[in-house]
């Protein structure tokens, strides 16, 4: 499909960046906020389909390879099926939360009934949130890319 | 009676879903159609888990009182992953449909065995 | 640590590791299909090959006994239970072995069947994710960790029955499938909603020691029967098993088989389990219901097999008539379960059912094998345009004959032994249901000699002069599937003692099945 106009172009440009940044804070704040790795997802996926249908399916083709997409996706899935396999290599069960209660990484744990918490507890859950964060942006933006290819219309193919 | 105004959303939607699905022509339809019936399935659950007078299950600086059970809010989540897939893979069969048949209107495709 | 610790260790974990292992596998695919083709085959062998020993290694445990619990994200199961359990118990692995064999021999099958196609490393993803799912639904304890596992196995089989683009017919076939499989798993969830409202449980033992018949949980039986049962191909509502098991390729259907019997399991762990402690209310009309289905799916099935020409769709409704057969046998056993004189007939036919879940899924995956060799040779479909293909493909033949006499049920292939054992039970019930199953079998018996006859008896065609056996990937595939009908059929002690018994066993006694996670319930048989 071909772009749509000026103004359209350049107010999407302009609101990109805040919904990418709004879509990471959702990811980034899954445990403490509603939210988390789809719902954040979604948001950015939103953001890159509104920037397809404004600048034209051609001018995204030349810039995002659809085998680029699908690769970063392979990643996302992988990270998550390996953190969940290493609760099993740290000696307990499958999908532990291992980090909670260490002094590493993630592994603060709040007092019980508190106020605000901070961003540095949750043991392994806001990894698994980046891990399926970065899927689901991946996915739903490849999907939407190739509907985009595969819907030209046939005075565009020539 | 206030109370049960959404199970009679719930009621309606699933109807108004299936009515779609059975009785329209358009391949569209249909799917919007199932989207509705999934639409009202999640409504379902998720009022299953308010508590009269209750609050937002979070506990950083919460305000105190019941708390409305957060279980269902899991499983509505879950079901809306899984209902974005599988409109996404309809929504492509119906992309493929239409460039064999050049048309979407349901009792115009399915011709003899070839 | 040596040998023995780390096959206890691997025992303790296997049931998060048969899911977790093509799980993996199917998201490092897409990553190793880069490199070449050989190896991402082989990657994909050598991973079902690792979940099936997991898979034969757990069942040969939980065989004598023993039911496993898997507790997911902690080591102690708090009461009331809050996290996702898996419980093998002696059904559970059954159909598991059963699924991991069927998508081993399927992958082994589209070595060759499927090289010329494009678009391959997303055919094997999708073939491990079903697979996952599959296993997933056996093996679970959580209903709605089991409609999680549901959906992914639809989706994913939606996607392959479609594989075939440039067919309008089997994209057709494929939105067929996806429509009709996801209003069925949405009535899924409006059942489990149903279950979490009353009993704020959503873990199937406890469901189970629960549970009081009240009115919704009638309506959440109906809806869930309905729903399982479609997705199984029970007549009426099995308008879409000819269309996607005819128009999808020939590896992808051995698979569909698998995931048929898998939402057939779903139909047995509902009736047995989660309703067990109503069942003293209600088997009477549960069982009548499942009997009169399978009479039905029986009759209906080789009625249509009779009159069709193409030749995928007629296997595709004799799959259909042989799953009446597994409901004849075990809603006669949910019938007799309460009337204390007739506990060995109950039993029977039980052994027969489930003996025949395993039966069904091999004759008819041979079935469909031959069906897609033929098709690979000639590129036909129709048995019109067929004839005299037994000298050129000697070892086709040779399968083709070994399925035909498996399916109707003759002697010395593993049929009869299920066969016979639901005939003789079906006739202390009511002598008419006897009956009418062995005029199935006879009406299926003259369906298929009739297609042997058409498509390799005969003058040899002049078109068909050129035409070889197909490759020996193709022919291991079926060999294997051969073999161990053949073991089966001359051997039927050995399986339906070691293995079939204890399976019909833990469905009856449901009360072990709770114990598990709650040990002070009190109910069971």
């Amino acid at each position: 499909m071909s772009g749509m106009s000026k103004i359209v172009k350049t107010i999407s440009s302009i609101a990109f960046p805040f919904i990418t940044i709004y879509g990471l804070y959702v990811i980034a704040h899954g445990h403490l906020t509603p939210g988390g790795g789809f719902q954040g997802g979604a948001i950015v996926a939103s953001g890159c389909a509104m920037i397809l249908v404004s600048y034209g399916s051609i001018w995204i083709m030349d810039r995002v390879k659809e085998k680029n997409l699908s690769i970063l996706e392979s990643l996302g899935a992988v990270c998550f099926i390996l953190l969940a396999l290493l609760g099993l290599g740290f000696g307990t069960v499958f999908f532990n939360n291992f980090l909670v209660g260490t002094n590493s990484l993630f592994g603060v744990v709040p007092a019980v009934g508190s106020g605000l918490a901070d961003i540095n507890t949750g043991g392994v859950i806001p990894l698994m949130n980046f891990a399926v964060g970065l899927k689901v942006i991946a996915g739903l933006f490849g999907i939407v890319l190739v509907m985009a290819y595969a819907s030209r219309t046939k005075e565009e193919k020539k | 009676m206030i109370f049960n105004i959404p199970f009679i959303a719930v009621a309606a939607l699933i109807l108004i879903g299936l009515y779609a699905v059975i009785f329209k022509r358009n391949l569209i339809k249909m799917v919007i159609g199932i989207t509705l019936i999934e639409s009202g399935v999640n409504l379902f659950l998720i009022t299953l888990g308010y508590r009269e007078g209750s609050i937002a299950p979070i506990y950083t600086s919460s305000p105190g009182g019941i708390m409305s059970l957060p279980v269902p809010q899991a499983l509505t989540l879950t079901s809306i992953v899984i209902g974005v897939a599988v409109l996404a893979l309809m929504l492509s069969l119906v992309i493929h449909i239409y460039r064999h048949y050049g048309t979407l209107d349901v009792r115009k495709i399915g011709g003899p065995e070839e | 640590m040596n040998v023995a610790d780390l096959i206890a260790l691997l025992l303790q974990h296997s049931p998060a590791l048969i899911v977790a292992v093509p799980l993996l596998g199917a998201f490092i695919t897409p990553l190793i299909s880069r490199l070449n083709d050989k190896v991402r085959n082989v990657f994909v062998i050598l991973t079902l090959g690792l979940t099936a020993s997991l898979v034969f290694l757990l069942a040969s445990d939980v065989f004598t006994g023993n039911i496993h619990t898997y507790i997911f994200g902690s080591q102690d199961l708090a009461l009331p239970v809050v996290r996702i359990l898996f419980e093998v118990d002696a059904m559970s692995a059954f159909m598991a072995i059963i699924s991991v064999i069927l998508s081993l021999v399927a992958v082994i099958y589209s070595w060759s069947f499927m090289k010329e196609n494009t678009g391959l490393d997303k055919y094997y993803t999708l073939i491990l994710l079903m697979t996952a799912g599959m296993l997933g639904m056996e093996l679970t304890g959580d209903l709605f960790n089991f409609f999680v596992f549901l959906e992914i196995t639809s989706i994913s089989s939606a996607a392959l029955v479609a594989f075939w683009t440039n067919k309008a017919k089997s994209v057709e076939a494929g939105f067929k499938y996806i429509v009709i499989s996801t209003i069925g798993a949405l009535f899924i969830l409006f059942s489990i909603a149903l279950f979490y409202g009353q009993y704020n449980a959503l873990n199937m033992a406890m469901i189970a020691s629960a549970i009081q018949y009240t009115f919704l949980d009638k309506i959440a039986l109906v809806l869930l029967i309905a729903a399982l049962a479609m997705k199984a191909g029970v007549v009426p509502m099995h308008m879409w098993l000819p269309d996607a098991y005819g128009k999808a390729p020939s590896s992808i259907t051995l698979i569909l088989v698998g995931a048929t019997q898998a939402s057939l399991y779903g139909v047995f762990r509902v009736c047995f389990t989660i309703y067990g402690g109503a069942i003293n209310l209600s088997s009477i009309s549960i069982g009548w219901i499942l009997v009169i289905l399978g009479i039905i799916t029986m009759l209906l099935g080789v009625a249509m097999a009779i009159i069709q020409t193409d030749f995928k769709r007629l296997i595709a409704f004799g799959a259909v008539a042989e799953i009446g057969y597994i409901l004849l046998g075990i809603g006669t056993g949910l019938v007799v379960m309460l009337n204390p004189e007739m506990t060995t007939t109950g039993l029977a036919a039980m052994k027969g059912g489930i003996f025949h879940i395993m039966n069904d899924a091999l004759d008819v995956g041979l079935l469909f094998l031959v069906a897609g060799a033929i098709y690979y040779a000639t590129k036909e479909t129709s048995l019109n345009k067929l004839g005299g293909l037994a000298r050129n493909m000697r070892y086709t033949t040779v399968f083709f004959i070994i399925g035909l006499l498996a399916i109707s049920g003759m002697p010395p292939m593993n049929g009869f032994a299920s066969k016979l054992l639901i005939y003789e039970s079906t006739y202390q019930l009511n002598p008419i249901l006897s009956i009418i199953a062995i005029l199935s079998s006879i009406m299926i018996l003259a369906v298929f000699v009739k297609v042997f006859h058409s498509a390799f008896l005969g003058p040899a065609l002049p078109k068909f002069e050129n035409v070889k056996e197909v490759p020996k990937s193709m022919l291991i595939a079926m060999g294997t599937i051969a073999t161990i009908i053949i073991i089966f059929g001359l051997f039927p002690e050995l399986i339906v003692n070691n293995i079939v018994e204890p399976a019909a066993n833990a469905l009856i006694n449901y009360g072990d099945y709770v114990r598990e996670v709650i040990p002070s319930f009190t109910g069971g048989v």
